[in-house]
């Protein structure tokens, strides 16, 4: 058996050599293949499961209990996120600092709702490293990071680094004037 | 550490500075390229290789299953299911995990008989051998904690059984369980701390699989006819021709292992491991795995709770004197007509007591295991010795080159460099 | 070698010999091995049918047996029932689900959610045993998984091969115990609380008939007739095919990419052979077997 198949294949020197080649070349992409495609289930395994990816679906938050100047914490995905009722006062101050001023220039209006200015909800991590900034500090009576001394306003926008961005607007929509949606965009649009 | 006496000569000038202060490129060339292999070894000296895959397909997937896993008595099971549900292709790596361990014992078996036909735990490989044994011990260790872990009936029985095993040991018996439970009985730390065991020990075998590497490049490989290499005509160098031949029948065994994980994923399995623990309730059919079973039939066939677990351990541990028990000067049973009868009969005997494990303890069964386990025993500590001095073993080969072509026949291409391949010491 | 073969033979004379011994104690007959869609290298789940366990589960099962492995969004989930997203939306609004605590405290019952899983029928295992004679009935998340019988030799050697395997044991118990409930033989004792079943290991269950002929009304099609008789026979199938989907949910998956693998890995060590015979050819070719002194000269 061994010397026929050995005999059979044995061609002139140049086309043996060649299909030689073309036989190692085969099998070393075969198993190169065999080995990226081995990878794949345990690079996808570590991704968010099915049930995480399930459970995070939108969460209703009631406003009505939230006094004005409070800040509360809820979660969704997992994630903090505050919702502060801002004051009057407090919104008429933030309209008026001017866009140069700014680290990432953003109006309060655009970070809001319209018909809902007072309401400000953003993602509670500080956009430097992830901590958890604190609540009515710091000279923008904002939010001011334990960590590394980002100082926020009471729009959410960074004014003093090192956070490079403002702490983010999570997808939510108003259900009615006292309770929101959060995870979905107006229109049900579920967030990517 | 003649082996080592490397034929490597780096080449660019990194490699030169770097060689200089960590040889460990010369010590691959010299282990696993340079290194000089019998040329007529068979498919059973592959089995090598395709253990140490399955060694690195259980780490590897048992690392990915501890991301998902849980170890608590309340949460194992749903965890394990939550792995089988939820987690992208989580099935795949508990599955490939599952059948990975049958499939490693599967491989070791074929190993170690191997070993033991063709005499390779005879000298100079006597070391050789016995960290085979201990990586052997450690794998049991290993699978029987692994096999807690789902936190099923089997699991919870299993881990039971084993743990009232050890309390039969006189004197330290009771500390030693009630230090494995943590506790009144198996429970919650139980099932945490083999967890913690189970992830320990598989780098333990990856250890002393080095050492076992390490000191078979130093005999150098047994063969089937048991004579050493005496001249590179003998030998082939290990890079490309046992390479190659490693990774096609790794490649063939996948097949094998890729059938039970896609297509019968608990075959080997019991359905009473989809039961949740119950302390209450035992199982009406409690058996180990089957890689177990011929030990459990041994445990079973004694009366006597003590008596029963030291012929138990005693069936391992009686391999490891192998090297001391068989007195033949020969060492390949091809050439030993009378011992290889006896072997084939140890086998068999192997196999009927892994099926008499499986067994209930009862009537013929446990007649069947006596014998059995009579002639297990007998076999290392009378057929080893006896046979080997009464036998008259048949001629050997001059060499092994000659056993390959027939004596005075030449044989095409050359095979090792005379040097490379004379630096093993394969006396013996 | 001949004497090898004398004892070779002979004690596996006695090895199916002392098999037979079990077979003529044994007691429980053998579940009857029905005809699965999902049995076998290129099975796959029938959605029809396991839309009609689901039905048999959700209206007699599920009044005892809880499933708390399985979401309700498992079941629009690829490889299983195939209902839409929003009809398993509709169906788990129809559940009541505790959830909580709230801002207040305190647990509260909300409509379910795909994300849910089948909230169970009784609040825990003791609550369930003491309303069903003392024994809890089974968690049906894996009981498909969790029930098997004996096959015996040589059919379990064979039960491993490809083509002729077999891994449907719990299926065919489930079938068999739910068509299995007969009038008790001659002299059976049969005690206040347990049932005669056929194949039941012991026979006597803790679970009286659950299911009669007529009892679920299966949809119909357009002619308004049944697709399916409505006869215990087939419950019990459809039960058991919905039970064998809930306790591996990914199986055709599995099966399909080992079809693929599986290949892969074939043609992939047929190359890799005849690279390993090129190499070889150097040194004038390989020996095989395990005598290489009767192998012939290259």
């Amino acid at each position: 058996m061994a010397d026929t198949v050995a005999t059979g294949v044995a061609a002139p020197h140049g086309a043996d050599g060649t299909r030689r080649d073309f036989l190692f070349l085969a099998t070393g992409a075969g198993l190169a293949v065999g080995v990226g495609a081995v990878a794949w289930p345990f690079v996808s395994s570590m991704a968010p499961d099915a049930a995480t990816v399930a459970a995070g679906a939108p969460i209703e938050v009631d406003l009505a209990p939230i006094q004005e100047g409070q800040i509360i914490n809820v979660f969704w995905r997992g994630k903090l996120i505050f919702v502060r009722n801002r004051s009057e006062k407090e919104i008429q101050e933030l309209r008026a600092v001017p866009m140069s001023e700014l680290i990432d220039p953003q109006s309060d209006a655009a970070r809001t709702k319209e018909g809902h200015e007072k309401w400000l909800v953003v993602y509670g991590n500080c956009t430097h490293l992830g901590c958890v900034p604190a609540g009515h500090s710091g000279p923008y009576d904002g939010w001011a990071c334990p960590c590394h001394g980002s100082l926020f306003d009471a729009s959410g926008r960074v004014r003093r680094g090192p956070a490079p961005t403002n702490l983010p607007v999570p997808p939510y929509a108003f259900q009615s004037d006292t309770k929101i949606r959060i995870g979905e965009e107006s229109g049900g649009k579920a967030a990517a | 550490m003649s082996a080592h006496a490397t034929t490597y000569v780096p080449k660019s000038r990194f490699a030169k500075w770097f060689e200089a202060r960590l040889p460990i490129a010369g010590l691959i060339h010299s282990s696993f390229i340079a290194f000089p292999v019998p040329r007529n070894l068979n498919y059973f000296w592959t089995f090598g290789a395709i253990l140490i895959a399955m060694l690195g397909i259980q780490i590897v997937t048992g690392v990915w299953l501890a991301m998902h896993y849980t170890a608590t008595a309340t949460e194992a099971f749903n965890s394990v299911e939550h792995i089988m549900r939820d987690v992208n292709y989580g099935w795949l790596l508990r599955y490939a995990h599952a059948n990975g361990a049958s499939m490693f014992f599967v491989a070791v078996y074929i190993h170690i008989f191997r070993g033991l036909y063709y005499g390779s735990y005879k000298a100079p490989r006597e070391v050789l051998y016995i960290l085979g044994v201990v990586i052997y011990l450690l794998m049991m260790a290993t699978a029987f904690l692994g096999y807690t872990l789902p936190w099923g009936q089997m699991s919870f029985w299993g881990a039971t059984v084993i743990t009232n095993i050890l309390a039969a040991i006189p004197v330290v018996g009771d500390t030693i369980q009630s230090l494995l439970w943590g506790g009144y009985s198996v429970g919650n730390p139980t099932i945490n701390r083999f967890f913690s065991l189970h992830y320990l020990l598989p780098w333990m075998i990856a250890g002393v699989v080095v050492l076992h590497v390490w000191a078979l490049h130093v005999t150098g490989q047994n063969n089937p006819t048991g004579i050493p290499i005496k001249s590179g005509k003998d030998a082939v160098p290990f890079t490309p021709y046992a390479t190659i031949k490693d990774v096609f029948a790794t490649v063939v065994f996948m097949i094998l292992f890729a059938w039970f994980i896609f297509y019968q994923p608990n075959y080997l399995g019991h359905a009473d491991n989809y039961v949740p623990a119950n302390p209450a309730v035992t199982p009406a059919h409690i058996v180990p795995e089957w890689y177990f079973l011929p030990f459990y039939a041994i445990l079973r066939a004694v009366p006597d709770k003590l008596g029963g677990v030291v012929l138990m351990f005693g069936a391992v541990l009686i391999l490891a004197f192998a090297p001391w028990l068989d007195t033949s000067r020969v060492r390949s049973t091809n050439y030993r007509p009378i011992y290889r009868q006896f072997f084939w009969l140890f086998v068999i005997v192997c196999i009927v007591l892994g099926w008499l494990g499986a067994k209930p303890p009862e009537g013929g069964y446990v007649l069947a295991a006596r014998i059995c386990t009579v002639y297990y025993f007998a076999h290392f500590l009378l057929v080893m010795p006896l046979v080997g001095l009464f036998e008259t073993p048949r001629a050997l080969p001059g060499s092994i080159l000659e056993s390959v072509t027939g004596p005075g026949k030449q044989v095409s291409g050359s095979g090792m460099p005379a040097g490379a391949a004379a630096s093993p010491t394969t006396k013996g | 070698m001949k004497t090898t073969r004398v004892l070779a033979a002979s004690l596996f004379a006695a090895f199916l010999g002392a098999s037979a011994l079990p077979a003529l104690g044994a007691e429980a007959p053998q579940p009857p091995l029905q005809s699965w869609s999902f049995a076998g290298v290129f099975g796959r789940f029938d959605q029809a049918q396991l839309q009609r366990g689901f039905q048999v589960y959700k209206e007699v099962c599920s009044a005892c047996h809880s499933m708390k492995l399985v979401a309700f969004r498992n079941l629009s989930q690829e490889g299983g029932p195939g209902y839409s997203p929003a009809q398993v939306k509709a169906l788990a609004a129809t559940y009541q689900v505790k959830d909580g605590p709230n801002d207040s405290g305190e647990m509260f019952e909300r409509p379910g959610r795909p994300a849910d899983t089948f909230p169970p029928p009784f609040p825990n295992d003791q609550a369930a045993a003491a309303a069903n004679g003392g024994k809890a009935p089974p968690d049906f998340s894996v009981l498909a998984k969790a029930r098997t019988f004996e096959r015996g030799f040589p059919k379990f050697v064979f039960d491993a091969l490809p083509f002729v395997g077999y891994s449907e044991q719990g299926v065919d118990y489930i079938h068999a115990l739910l068509t299995g409930y007969k009038d008790p033989p001659e002299g059976k004792e049969v005690p206040a609380g347990t049932y005669y079943n056929e194949y039941y290991p012991g026979h006597l269950i803790a679970m009286p008939n659950p299911i009669s002929d007529g009892q679920v009304t299966y949809p119909k099609n357009d002619q308004g007739e049944p697709v399916v008789p409505e006869t215990v026979d087939q419950y019990s199938k459809d039960v058991a095919a919905f039970m064998a989907w809930a306790a591996e949910p990914h199986m055709m998956a599995r099966k399909a990419l080992g079809f693929r693998v599986i290949l892969f890995l074939i043609v992939l060590s047929g190359l890799l052979y005849y690279v390993k015979k090129k190499v070889w050819a150097d040194v004038g070719g390989e020996v095989h077997g395990l005598q290489p002194e009767l192998h012939k000269t290259y």
